[in-house]
């Protein structure tokens, strides 16, 4: 298979932002683990949830090559549509003020909180602290696991989709571990209204071609649909923003 | 098994947020399903339904929540 930069490219691009945000809200929690009970339970939690992971993906992996193309291609494109269009709609509604925007620093602190709470009730909090931290690893890592198999499997792209969302993954945790804090500097809302919008309009192609749609130009398709979800969301935020609230998405 | 029921209920909430939202999107896709079986000549109806009703469904949704 022959692959080219208008069908590369926004693979790549929507595995490795995707990938960022799922990173940084995966470090926060591991961050605030490491604070509260040190970076034992943390690493090992870490280190079981992308174990776990790994088998996941070692399981399963194999499956998607049994499954007929058109049942893939459709499956993962209302999946996509699902998963885009829920991060594109949460983007929108914090991007005009109606829903607030997520904040690590403030994640950070309520992770922090729980788990000294749970040290005043007497429970075992290395424990818990090491299964918070394999949880989050756990649930983010599949989020990035689904956008990767989502965006490259069945164009064989998985690679290169693979190599965005790691080089994701290592640039967050490389960070993280040198500053030891929230990256809460991240643009967070603005990557998600990125991805969304992205997503969907893989969503909409690979449905489509699940449904024997024939889409004009072919994977240029895929940028014609983001360019009119980037349009559609945008008019949203303007017609959803109360007067008051002067955000930019 | 409460950990194991947790991590399901957070994995349909990848693709499940508001229950509304979802089942108009389910919609749309049944509905192009449909165009596509019944319009097999003209492939691409199945595929305007498609895209203009996720449009649709993304604005209506968006605009209806800022305004509750």
């Amino acid at each position: 298979m022959i692959l080219t930069w208008t069908s590369v490219a926004p693979a790549v691009s929507a595995a490795f932002l995707s990938s960022l945000v799922e990173a940084v809200e995966a470090l926060t929690i591991v961050l605030a683990v490491a604070t509260v009970r040190g970076w034992k339970p943390a690493g090992l939690g870490a280190l079981a949830g992308l174990a776990s992971l790994g088998l996941i993906v070692l399981a399963l992996g194999p499956l998607l090559d049994r499954v007929p193309l058109h049942a893939l291609q459709l499956a993962i494109g209302v999946l996509l549509l699902l998963f885009g269009m829920r991060w594109l709609r949460k983007a929108i509604l914090r991007a005009a003020g109606v829903i607030p925007l997520h904040d690590e620093e403030l994640a950070f602190a309520t992770g922090t909180a729980a788990l000294r709470e749970q040290a005043h009730h007497g429970k075992r909090l290395d424990w818990l602290a090491g299964l918070a931290a394999y949880k989050a690893m756990l649930l983010e890592g599949l989020e990035v696991v689904f956008v990767v198999i989502a965006v490259g499997a069945g164009r064989g792209l998985l690679v290169p989709a693979s190599i965005g969302a790691l080089a994701a993954c290592a640039l967050v945790a490389a960070v993280g571990l040198a500053l030891r804090r929230p990256l809460a500097r991240v643009p967070e809302n603005t990557l998600k209204f990125t991805v969304g919008v992205m997503l969907s309009a893989f969503g909409v192609f690979w449905t489509g071609e699940g449904l024997g749609v024939p889409w004009p130009g072919e994977d240029l398709a895929i940028l014609g649909f983001a360019a009119l979800f980037l349009i559609v969301a945008v008019a949203a935020v303007r017609l959803v923003r109360p007067p008051a609230v002067k955000a930019l998405p | 098994m409460k950990t194991l029921i947790n991590i399901f209920r957070e994995l349909a909430g990848l693709f499940i947020d508001d229950g509304l939202f979802a089942l108009a999107i389910g919609v749309v896709v049944v509905l192009a399903a449909i165009v596509a079986a019944i319009a097999p000549a003209v492939p691409i109806a199945a595929g305007v339904v498609l895209l203009v009703g996720c449009l649709g469904v993304l604005l209506g949704n968006v605009t209806s929540t800022g305004i509750r």
